[in-house]
């Protein structure tokens, strides 16, 4: 089966800080692949950078078998086909929270009206926002809204969705809301790359994960092998510091 | 370390795809601006008065003549426009604040706030410079200067310190109010809020509506040609009177454009500089 993304030696600078090196990683459809490490090691830059909200210095990224780091591919093609939720959920403040899920379904999709909101009501049911819908995205709480950024980025029917320490700004409770959900969406199939320092969750919802360090991935396997019996010292001293005893 | 890194050949190539594509779109844009004003210019120019036109407005001997009396007008906006920018950027701070005071004491001038920036914000400029310039001196009030020059930069000082103050208080209203709860939990008195953390902040916000508005002012200090005040515009319509040459009005636009263009652009690099700040890295 050919990778849905294929990451080959990427590397991206900032002035001569460098916050990529050398990454390189595949993602098989149907895959959940956490990226893991502390702050700084490179997890976000590496999203963004899939997002082409940035543009790498170096390496190769594969989406869909084509090239989209050539300076030639239009990036809004490509983000027709892949999702992003960000940390701070990033909702637009002056639309309702049915407006924020139908934007890009009508303006850069082509769905009509009726069909956007067919689709968005049928989501935000789902996901237990159905009271919310004509609301403001200001009057929800923290969780909602992540929830609906979730819906939002679901709506364009990703192929690919980039999760962006998506529970980093929610209390646990909260965030046991969240993560429900995105469980979910790993049930079903949905492929999925998500930064996280939820532990217990990349364990248990992961297929693979990668522990990011000064912007290499030092290390990849399945959940069970990283977590149990992790090679590298940066690795287990990182898991030590992490997990609780 | 391991060895340096330098780029691979697809990068190389990538590099090279970007460089062709920034030479494309800066030889498309080039040659758009070219074509709109070659456009521009000869719709102008094959219009049926255009040589009466350029007789009347553009003749390079009327505009030798007029310069010197309207270079020395000009020093007058010049010197007019600085000294009520300063009086302006104070009187406007002070009412925005009198109208953000919520002290029980300070009423009545909340109160003269609203007042002042109603009526002086409703009424036309050139009325107020006609009322001050020549209703002040008609008083004969002992102590007082005649001068309609100096009547005339208070009417702008009033009617600009109107606009300015709601441009303040736009600014002060703006700062989330998290930052005035963190600031009293520091224990810092209202006015230490305001003056440490609120005022600051949104000094920084206005600074580009509060320039837009030095660049009006700038253009509106010609009005004060209409008490007879000796000013540019003054100097140009007094040539024209013994003329019936147009050209010194386009001498003075020229004078004017010269000084408004550099502060425009100095506004927006300012503008430009406070957003990197602020909001360095943040996409």
């Amino acid at each position: 089966m050919t990778p849905l993304l294929e990451i080959t030696d990427v590397r991206k600078t900032y002035g001569d800080r460098v916050v990529l090196d050398d990454v390189t990683l595949s993602v098989q459809p149907h895959d959940v692949v956490c990226l893991i490490g502390s702050s700084g090691s490179g997890k976000s830059t590496l999203l963004r950078c899939l997002n082409l909200l940035e543009d790498i210095d170096d390496g190769v990224i594969r989406f869909e078998g084509y090239e989209i780091t050539d300076p030639r591919v239009d990036p809004r093609e490509v983000r027709q086909r892949m999702g992003m939720v960000f940390q701070a959920y990033n909702l637009f403040p002056h639309l309702s929270v049915l407006d924020n899920c139908t934007l890009a379904p009508r303006r850069v999709h082509g769905l009509s009206r009726a069909a956007a909101e067919d689709r968005a009501r049928e989501l935000l049911t789902t996901f237990g926002l159905a009271e919310h819908m004509t609301k403001h995205p200001d009057r929800l709480s923290g969780g909602q809204q992540q929830r609906v950024a979730l819906v939002r980025a679901l709506c364009t029917q990703p192929q690919l969705l980039l999760l962006d320490e998506i529970t980093a700004a929610l209390d646990p409770e909260l965030t046991g809301e969240v993560l429900a959900i995105v469980r979910d969406l790993a049930e079903r199939g949905t492929t999925m790359v998500l930064a996280t320092h939820e532990m217990s969750f990349a364990r248990e919802v992961a297929t693979t994960v990668c522990f990011l360090s000064e912007g290499r991935i030092l290390e990849q396997g399945p959940p069970a092998e990283i977590f149990t019996a992790p090679r590298e010292e940066r690795t287990r001293q990182f898991l030590r510091r992490v997990l609780p005893q | 370390m391991t060895e340096p890194w330098s780029p691979s050949l697809r990068e190389l190539d990538r590099r090279r795809v970007r460089r062709q594509q920034r030479a494309r779109s800066i030889l498309i844009s080039s040659l758009a601006i070219l074509l709109v004003f070659a456009g521009l210019t000869g719709l102008l120019v094959s219009s049926p008065g255009w040589d009466r036109f350029r007789e009347t407005f553009f003749d390079w001997h009327h505009a030798q003549e007029s310069f010197p009396s309207i270079r020395d007008g000009f020093w007058l906006n010049v010197k007019l426009f600085l000294l009520c920018e300063v009086a302006i950027l104070v009187l406007g701070l002070a009412v925005a604040l009198a109208r953000t005071a919520r002290s029980p004491l300070l009423a009545p001038f909340r109160l003269l706030a609203v007042l002042y920036v109603d009526v002086f914000r409703g009424v036309p400029t050139v009325l107020l410079i006609l009322l001050l310039g020549f209703g002040v001196p008609a008083l004969n009030l002992q102590g007082l200067t005649d001068d309609r020059y100096f009547w005339a930069g208070v009417a702008l000082v009033l009617s600009y310190g109107a606009y300015v103050a709601e441009v303040y208080r736009a600014g002060i209203e703006s700062i989330h109010p998290s930052q005035v709860a963190s600031a009293e939990a520091l224990a810092l008195s209202r006015a230490q809020t305001l003056r440490f953390v609120v005022v600051p902040q949104a000094v920084r916000r206005v600074a580009p509506p509060l320039l837009n508005d030095f660049i009006s002012l700038q253009k509106d200090t010609a009005l004060v040609s209409v008490v007879a005040v000796f000013d540019a515009v003054f100097a140009a319509r007094d040539y024209t009177g013994y003329t019936f040459n147009y050209t010194p009005y386009v001498v003075v636009s020229v004078f004017f454009i010269a000084i408004t263009i550099p502060l425009a652009r100095f506004t927006d690099w300012l503008g430009r500089r406070a957003l990197q700040r602020e909001r360095a890295g943040v996409r």
